[in-house]
């Protein structure tokens, strides 16, 4: 995908569009060539308009050195009309919701002459119903005869709305096939090369000890409240599943019960003990395991080796210190332990953490956050960019975890993956929780529809 | 990803004969600038270095370069410290300048006899170092002020401040010179003749320098402060989020490396001038910052740094012989410094890649049936 694209360069082989050969060195090659691309993360400016963001980087000039933005104007609104769009060119990034900027990042890869789009894990963000919309965009640009690329996970996704599918395992092509042909189970097991994993849990293992207990927790950001009164309480063997429309609050909450952002409530404790004044070290120290929401922001050094990598986040702990000193034999020799009950594939511990993908690096994180028997495990989009074999991996340790009385607080954009884990279900809107659900009998479109605010709850 | 700025302060590391090829790379290729320039000039490359290696390899010359290494290296570590967190004091000058300022008013006094006058002196330095960087990591972290413009401003008032001492309280006036009162005999720091053949003896704070450098080594790798600066370096979010408190780590650094910076004058108040006057070496802190970088804030590479540094300061006397002016041996040391930066980033290019070949190509080989790649 980066080398369809021009950020990296092929070692050997050779790129085709439309029977001749191409080479890229960088993106604005491929962009000339008539590939664009839709990246999993936007890349808007919010505080411009949708005009601004479209032209940006490829402005129409007017003598030289004017822009010329009723020129831009017209273009969008044509491009919009005949693909359906529907975008409103003046609307400024920040009003629009995460549907509208998709069609915005696809309007901007169309602005600039792209016949082939690359979409990368484009419903990653979305709710239920946005997926449909996007599905119906993507048809009417299929219809007029643009080629897309469409890169997912998700397979029941991949199976309606592609026309053909390839399967990648470990950078190979493992199978080309036909959507008609196949059942999303066929398709799983051939990514994973074996059975197919599901997030299901068996029997609850939910006691009465609580682990966590929140009550009247608010955030305020410049005046206004992110979360907003969040109250819960996680036992010991439970998973607690937050649902939510993603910058509802989830982050903030997940930040302010490790401590790394002010907040203000009436009760926070864990295993009884008030934790309101400790520092975030203090309250890891004290039993609470962080996978966080983005693992390279928050979970790695990517530069430093594995072992290191391991100390983070338990620098004051067993095995890996000794009153001030780091004890570089405990660390590694815990490391190993981890990569070894974790499946993390390495050569070693002593390559960068940068070297690992995306599934390994996770899984990583798990073993290490699993380390020094944690009361609570936070997990913020635990399955988030990892591959199916890591998925499943993942959840088993989840699992086998909470079977072991483990107290587990999940937030995930990913449905399947709260209905299947949770014991108990709540969904966030706006800071605020609003619903109560049970994940044994909701649906995805039901969760869908009370994220949005669009339904009553289950 | 590790940006520009991690790898030109040497957060991100280079292992095995890479972090060695770099440094020769880069001083091949100030060499190769260098000749071209000498050439511009009219003089003859191949003599010059010539003068340069005999200059060089002769005892006094030696003894000198040892010298002159000493407050060097010093200084280099104290801003290493800094940038190995992603601070960058600036300030290193200020601070050295203030604390000799002080330990020289201090130690003219004499209030203590003998040693005991040395250990006050240089507890004096080290005190008054911390504090004057302390106010730009307070600044930093109450009021979001960047310690680059805080830094830079804190060395203009040093000076002010350091001027108005020496002419209102510390200074004597002997015939045009105005300085502090000489440090009295029994508390000079010893030489040590460590260059056989050389008429002077080596400055004794160097082996106060190594003890620094291995003390600076353990603290970063051994230590868990060093890992949470280190970490906190790298990637200041993921530091918090692994519980560090990034302000007093912001606090702490800055205090470590204006104490070490407060030292950096010492090897000249208490073993070479021992007064502050206007004679004394200035700029000692931003020499630091050329050669950390050079050094790549590794202990021993900022040692070679501190004595290449050193070799070529007192050579461009040796040069003066040739008709060669001196300014050339400035330009050579900019040279280096910047071909040591775009080696490093060559040779960390290449690093990543390789490393990412060498992992997937290591997995590869043992196929194993499960496990699917995104």
């Amino acid at each position: 995908m980066k080398i369809l694209y021009g950020m990296q360069r092929p070692d050997e082989g050779e790129i085709r569009i439309n029977g001749s050969p191409v080479g890229f060195h960088t993106p604005a090659d491929a962009i000339a060539a008539g590939i664009g691309m839709v990246h999993q993360h936007f890349m808007l400016a919010d505080n411009l308009t949708v005009l601004e963001n479209v032209v940006l980087g490829s402005e129409p000039r007017k003598g030289g050195i004017a822009l010329d933005f009723a020129a831009a104007h017209k273009r969008i609104k044509e491009i919009s009309d005949a693909y359906g769009l529907g975008i409103r060119p003046d609307a400024t990034v920040e009003e629009l919701g995460v549907g509208d900027r998709q069609r915005v990042e696809i309007l901007k890869v169309l602005y600039r002459g792209a016949r082939i789009l690359i979409l990368d894990e484009p419903t990653a963000v979305l709710v239920p119903h946005e997926v449909e919309e996007l599905f119906g965009n993507l048809r009417d640009l299929v219809s007029q005869g643009l080629t897309i690329l469409f890169i997912s996970h998700k397979l029941d996704e991949v199976l309606r709305v592609a026309d053909a599918i390839t399967v990648i395992r470990r950078g190979t092509t493992v199978a080309t096939v036909d959507p008609k042909d196949v059942t999303a189970r066929g398709l799983a097991e051939l990514m994973v090369g074996s059975e197919l994993p599901s997030p299901e849990t068996r029997e609850s293992t939910v006691t009465d000890v609580v682990a966590l207990s929140v009550r009247g927790l608010s955030v305020l950001t410049d005046g206004r409240a992110v979360v907003d009164d969040a109250s819960f309480d996680i036992h010991k063997g439970e998973v607690l599943g937050i649902a939510g429309v993603e910058g509802n609050g989830q982050a903030e909450l997940v930040e302010a019960i490790m401590g790394m952002r002010a907040c203000t409530a009436d009760l926070l404790t864990l295993n009884g003990a008030s934790i309101a004044d400790w520092s975030t070290l203090r309250r890891r120290a004290g039993g609470i395991g962080y996978i966080p929401e983005d693992r390279h922001r928050h979970g790695l050094l990517l530069e430093s080796p594995l072992w290191e990598n391991r100390v983070l986040g338990h620098q004051t702990r067993r095995p890996n210190a000794r009153g001030i000193w780091i004890d570089r034999a405990g660390a590694r020799a815990d490391t190993r332990r981890i990569v070894e009950e974790y499946d993390v594939r390495t050569p070693g511990i002593d390559v960068d953490a940068a070297a690992l993908s995306g599934g390994n690096q996770q899984k990583l994180i798990v073993g290490r956050e699993m380390s020094g028997d944690p009361v609570l495990l936070i997990a913020s989009h635990p399955t988030r960019g990892v591959d199916v074999g890591a998925q499943a991996a993942i959840w088993d340790h989840l699992r086998r975890a909470r079977a072991a009385g483990l107290a587990v607080l999940l937030i995930s954009a990913d449905l399947d993956e709260l209905i299947g884990l949770s014991d108990s279900l709540k969904v966030i809107l706006r800071g605020r929780i609003v619903a109560d659900v049970d994940p044994a009998t909701v649906t995805p479109e039901q969760l869908g529809s009370a994220m949005t605010g669009a339904g009553e709850g289950a | 990803m590790s940006s520009f700025l991690d790898r030109l302060t040497g957060r991100v590391r280079l292992g095995g004969w890479l972090a060695v090829a770099a440094p020769v790379i880069a001083i091949l290729f100030a060499v190769l600038i260098t000749s071209a320039v000498l050439l511009v000039a009219g003089n003859d490359p191949v003599e010059a270095f010539r003068t340069l290696a005999d200059y060089g390899s002769q005892p006094p010359t030696m003894a000198l370069i040892l010298n002159t290494s000493v407050g060097y290296y010093i200084s280099a570590l104290a801003v290493a410290v800094g940038f190995r967190m992603n601070l960058f004091n600036i300030g290193v000058d200020g601070q050295y300048r203030l604390a000799a300022v002080v330990a020289a008013g201090l130690g003219g006094a004499a209030v203590l006899p003998g040693v005991l006058n040395i250990v006050l002196t240089i507890v004096c330095a080290v005190v008054v170092g911390a504090l004057w960087a302390a106010i730009a990591g307070v600044l930093k972290v109450t009021r979001g002020v960047s310690e680059v413009i805080s830094t830079i401003m804190l060395n203009a008032i040093a000076t002010g401040v350091g001027s108005w001492l020496v002419s209102n309280y510390f200074g004597v006036l002997n015939g045009n010179d105005l300085a502090t009162r000489p440090i009295p005999d029994d508390a000079h720091v010893p030489g040590i003749p460590l260059v056989a053949g050389a008429p002077q003896p080596v400055n004794g704070f160097i082996v106060l320098a190594v003890i620094l450098g291995a003390a600076y080594y353990v603290l970063l790798n051994r230590t868990r402060f060093g890992f949470d600066l280190r970490a906190t370096g790298q990637s200041e979010t993921a530091a918090v989020a692994s519980g560090v408190n990034v302000r007093r780590m912001v606090v702490a650094t800055m205090v470590i490396s204006g104490a070490v910076a407060g030292l950096s004058g010492m090897p000249e108040l208490l073993g070479a001038s021992f007064k502050y006057s206007n004679n004394f070496p200035t700029g000692l802190g931003f020499t630091g910052i050329a050669i950390a970088l050079l050094g790549r804030n590794n202990p021993v590479g900022m040692a070679v740094g501190a004595l290449l540094w050193a070799f070529l300061d007192t050579s461009s006397d040796a040069l003066q012989l040739l008709n060669i002016s001196k300014e050339i041996v400035q330009i050579m040391q900019g040279v280096i410094v910047l071909s040591v930066i775009v080696a490093y980033e060559l040779v960390h290019r290449y690093r990543i890649v390789a490393e990412q070949r060498r992992v997937s190509r290591e997995l590869a080989a043992p196929a194993e049936p499960e496990g699917a790649a995104a």
